[in-house]
C-alpha cells in the first residue's frame, strides 16, 4: 500500500501537524542562521554585547561550581555522614540514600512499605491510563472504583494479613497525592455547581455561591487550614475528634473550589449569547442545556486556569506541615532532624523539589497537549 | 475516594462514640480503655523527639510517653505518637487529640491559666543564650551593642532577643531567617557576629554543624528561663497524678542508683524501703496512684532513669552531647529534685 492510499483510509494519518519550527535547510546555512541570529539578537549594540557578555560571565560564576557540586565532588553513597565531611566534598546524596524511604513514605511502618509503594504506582498507572485519549470510556468509572478501593486497602489494611495502620501514620508522596487528588477531584464538581449557581436567576442559591466564594477567596489557604485543625477542634464538644487527615483534605477541597469556580464562572461568560439562545429554542431543560451545550465548551476554553490551579494546589498541600501532617516537604524537613544528617538539607530540599517538578511538569504537559486535543476544531 | 468514604465513616463514629466517652469523663479511664496512650510530639526536634529512618520515634520528650505507657500497660510500646506543630500544640491537647503533650514546651503562667493546662515536672530546663565566635573577644551578652544577631522568626526568641536588648538599652542589628538550618549557615558563613537560640540547641549546632567547634563559645548570660515540660490538659486529677509521678520516679531512681541494667538484681537484694516501695516489692504506691504496683520497675526496665534517658538521648551518648548543667541531679548541684514516693 502507497503511503497516500494508507493516510486517506486512515483519518489519523491526514491530520496535519503543524510544525513546530521552520524547517532546516541546508547545514551549512543552519549554521549561518545561527551566527546571524546570535549577531541580531544578542551583539546587536554595545548595552546589548555587554549584557550578553556579563550575562555569560555570570554563568560561567554559576554552572561549573554547581555541576562540580552536584556531580564531580558528590558523594553518592555513604553509610555515616563522615565521607560528605571530609574538605573538597560536593552534594551529598548519601543522605537521600539514607533517608529516602523516610522521606518517600514518612511514619509508614517500615516493614509495611511495600503497601503505599504499590499503592502509588498503582494509582500513577490508572492516572496515566486515563490520561490516555484511546482508553477514554465508561470503563474508566469501575476501573477507578477497583483502583481507589484497592489503594484504601492497601494503606489502611486490617484484612487479608495486613496489620492496620492508622492514616496519622501516613506520610510522604502517597499522602502528598491523596491529599492534591482527593482536593482537586471533590474540589472539581462543587465547583461547577458554585459557578453555575454563581449565574444563576434564583436569589437564593445566587447569594449563597457568591458568599461562599468571596468568603473563602478572601482568607489564604494557611488560614483555611489553620481554621480546620485549630480552631474547629474548640467548637466541638470535648472528647469529639474529627480524623486530622479529613479535616486537610475538606479546608483543601472548600479552598480550592472557590478558586476553581471563578475560572470556570469565566468560561461561562465567554460562551457567545447564541449558545444559550440556540439550546432555548430547541425545547432543551436547564439541565440538558448545560451538559449538552454550554459546559463541554466552557470547560474546554478555560483548561489553562484549571490546570494552573491544580498545580497550584498540588504544591499547596505543602502548607499541611502546620497541622504537623507529615506530606513530601514535612517528612524531607524532618529527615533532616537527625543532628547527624542536618547540615545536609540542601540535598533534602533538591530531592523533594524534583519529585514536586516531575508532578508539576507532567501536568503542564499533559494540559497542552489535552488544549491541543480538544481545541482542534476550534483552533484559531 | 475510598479513603474519604473510610474517613467520613470514622469521623461519624467518632462523633457517635466520642458523646458517651466525654461522659465517661476521665482522661485516665479513656487511656485504660483504649489500651494505648496518645501522645503529642515535636514533628521532629533532634534529641527530644525525632522518627528515624525507619519512622521510629525517639528523643527526651518520646521517653517521657513511653515511660507513661510502661507504666500504665507494662508496655513501652504501646503509644501512639501524634506530631504536632507549635501551633496547634495546645490545642491538640485541649481539645482531647492528645492524652499528654510532651513537645518541649515552655512552662508559663497563660498556659496554665488561660489554656487549660497541668503542668507536670520539668524535663528539661532550657534558657536563651548567645553564641559568638572567639576571635570577636567577647565574653558577656553586654558587649554585644551595635552586633548582628542572627535569630529564627516567629518563636519567643525573637521577642526575648529585643525586649534584651532594650532593656539593656543596646543597639540591635537582628538577621531574621525562617528556617533552623539556613540561620545556622549564616551564622556558620559569618554573616552575623553572633547567634541566639535556647542554649541546648546553640550547644548542639557547635558540636554539629560547625566545621570547627573550639572557635566558638557560648556566652554565660541566660536571657530566658526555659523550663520545657510535659502537660496534661485540666479536669483530671488523677491522670495528672499518675504521669507526675512517673516523672518523678525517673528522677528517683536515679538518685538511688536504679538503672535499667541493675533493677532487677536492685529489687531483688535490697533491703532500703524507700527502694522497696518505688520498685513495688513493698505494694501501695501503684495503687495510690491507679497504677499497677510495678508501674515503677517498668518504668525503668523499659525506658531507664532520668540520668540514662538523658545521656541516650541529648547527652554523652548523642551527637548533641550537651552537658547535664541545670538538669543535674539536685545532689549534684542541678535542678532535677523529686519528692520521695511513700
Amino acid at each position: 500500500m502507497r503511503q497516500e492510499e494508507r493516510d486517506a483510509r486512515n483519518p489519523a494519518y491526514t491530520h496535519i501537524e503543524e510544525p513546530d519550527e521552520p524547517t532546516a535547510g541546508h547545514p551549512t546555512q543552519r549554521v549561518w542562521d545561527m551566527l546571524g541570529w546570535t549577531k541580531k539578537h544578542l551583539f546587536s549594540s554595545i548595552p546589548n554585547t555587554i549584557a550578553t557578555l556579563v550575562c555569560l560571565y555570570l554563568l560561567w560564576l554559576i554552572i561549573p561550581p554547581f555541576l562540580d557540586w552536584a556531580f564531580l565532588s558528590a558523594i553518592w553513597s555513604s553509610d555515616t555522614p563522615d565521607a560528605c565531611k571530609v574538605d573538597g566534598a560536593g552534594a551529598c546524596w548519601a543522605f537521600v540514600e539514607q533517608k529516602h524511604r523516610f522521606i518517600l513514605f514518612g511514619l509508614y511502618p517500615f516493614d509495611e512499605q511495600w503497601r503505599p509503594m504499590t499503592a502509588v504506582v498503582l494509582f500513577i498507572a490508572a492516572l496515566a491510563a486515563s490520561c490516555y485519549p484511546p482508553f477514554w470510556s465508561k470503563w474508566l468509572i469501575p476501573l477507578w472504583a477497583v483502583v481507589l478501593t484497592v489503594c484504601g486497602v492497601l494503606m489502611y489494611g486490617g484484612v487479608f494479613g495486613m496489620t492496620y495502620v492508622d492514616n496519622t501514620q501516613w506520610g510522604g508522596v502517597p499522602l502528598t497525592l491523596i491529599l492534591s487528588v482527593t482536593g482537586i477531584g471533590l474540589a472539581f464538581p462543587l465547583a461547577v455547581l458554585l459557578a453555575l449557581g454563581r449565574r444563576s436567576n434564583l436569589p437564593a442559591i445566587k447569594t449563597i455561591c457568591v458568599t461562599f466564594i468571596e468568603l473563602i477567596r478572601g482568607v489564604p489557604l494557611i488560614s483555611v487550614l489553620f481554621m480546620a485543625s485549630i480552631m474547629f477542634p474548640l467548637f466541638m464538644p470535648e472528647g469529639v475528634t474529627v480524623d486530622k487527615l479529613l479535616r486537610a483534605i475538606v479546608g483543601i477541597m472548600l479552598f480550592t473550589s472557590a478558586y476553581l469556580a471563578e475560572a470556570i464562572r469565566g468560561g461561562l461568560q465567554s460562551l457567545p449569547r447564541g449558545q444559550y439562545e440556540a439550546a432555548d429554542s430547541l425545547g432543551l431543560s436547564y439541565w440538558q442545556k448545560t451538559r449538552l451545550i454550554v459546559l463541554p465548551q466552557a470547560l474546554r476554553i478555560v483548561i489553562p486556569p484549571l490546570v494552573n490551579q491544580f498545580i497550584s494546589t498540588f504544591k499547596d498541600t505543602s502548607l499541611v506541615i502546620i497541622i504537623g501532617l507529615f506530606d513530601l516537604l514535612t517528612s524531607a524537613k524532618t529527615a533532616l532532624a537527625d543532628p547527624e544528617w542536618r547540615q545536609f538539607y540542601a540535598e533534602s530540599y533538591i530531592f523533594a523539589a524534583i519529585l514536586y517538578f516531575s508532578f508539576a511538569f507532567f501536568m503542564s504537559r499533559y494540559s497542552q497537549f489535552l488544549e491541543r486535543r480538544l481545541n482542534a476544531g476550534t483552533r484559531r | 475516594m475510598k479513603t474519604l468514604y473510610t474517613a467520613a465513616a470514622a469521623a461519624a463514629l467518632t462523633v457517635g462514640l466520642g458523646a458517651t466517652a466525654a461522659q465517661a469523663g476521665e482522661t485516665f479511664d479513656a487511656v485504660k480503655e483504649r489500651g494505648e496512650l496518645v501522645c503529642g510530639v515535636h514533628t521532629g526536634l533532634a534529641g527530644f523527639s525525632a522518627p528515624d529512618e525507619q519512622g521510629n520515634w525517639s528523643g527526651l520528650d518520646v521517653d517521657v510517653c513511653r515511660a507513661v505507657a510502661a507504666a500504665v500497660f507494662g508496655d513501652s510500646e504501646k503509644v501512639k505518637y501524634v506530631p504536632l506543630s507549635a501551633q496547634q500544640r495546645l490545642t491538640a491537647l485541649q481539645a482531647g487529640e492528645v492524652d499528654v503533650l510532651a513537645r518541649n514546651t515552655t512552662h508559663t503562667l497563660t498556659r496554665d491559666t488561660a489554656n487549660g493546662l497541668n503542668f507536670l515536672p520539668v524535663n528539661y530546663y532550657d534558657g536563651q543564650g548567645f553564641m559568638v565566635r572567639k576571635d570577636l573577644g567577647v565574653d558577656s551578652a553586654r558587649q554585644l551593642d551595635g552586633a548582628t544577631v542572627c535569630v529564627q522568626t516567629g518563636t519567643t526568641t525573637e521577642l526575648n532577643l529585643a525586649d534584651y536588648f532594650r532593656a539593656n538599652n543596646m543597639q540591635l542589628n537582628p538577621l531574621t531567617i525562617e528556617a533552623f538550618e539556613e540561620v545556622n549557615a549564616a551564622y556558620a558563613s559569618g554573616r552575623c557576629d553572633a547567634l541566639t537560640s535556647d542554649t541546648s540547641q546553640l550547644a548542639a549546632i557547635r558540636a554539629n554543624d560547625l566545621p570547627n567547634p573550639d572557635d566558638h563559645v557560648i556566652l554565660p548570660e541566660l536571657i530566658s528561663k526555659e523550663p520545657l515540660a510535659p502537660a496534661v490538659r485540666h479536669g483530671d486529677d488523677q491522670w495528672f497524678d499518675a504521669v507526675k509521678w512517673v516523672l518523678h520516679a525517673m528522677v528517683d531512681a536515679e538518685e538511688m542508683g536504679i538503672t535499667s541494667e541493675n533493677v532487677d538484681q536492685v529489687k531483688a537484694e535490697t533491703d532500703n524501703p524507700n527502694v522497696k516501695r518505688l520498685l513495688g516489692a513493698t505494694p501501695g504506691m501503684g495503687e495510690a496512684l491507679g497504677l499497677p504496683n510495678e508501674w515503677a520497675y517498668n518504668v525503668i526496665s523499659q525506658v531507664g532513669n532520668y540520668g540514662q534517658s538523658f545521656e541516650r538521648n541529648v547527652g554523652q551518648d548523642s551527637p548533641l552531647n550537651l552537658e547535664r548543667g541545670l538538669n543535674a541531679l539536685w545532689t549534684d548541684g542541678g535542678l532535677q529534685y523529686a519528692p520521695p514516693a511513700r
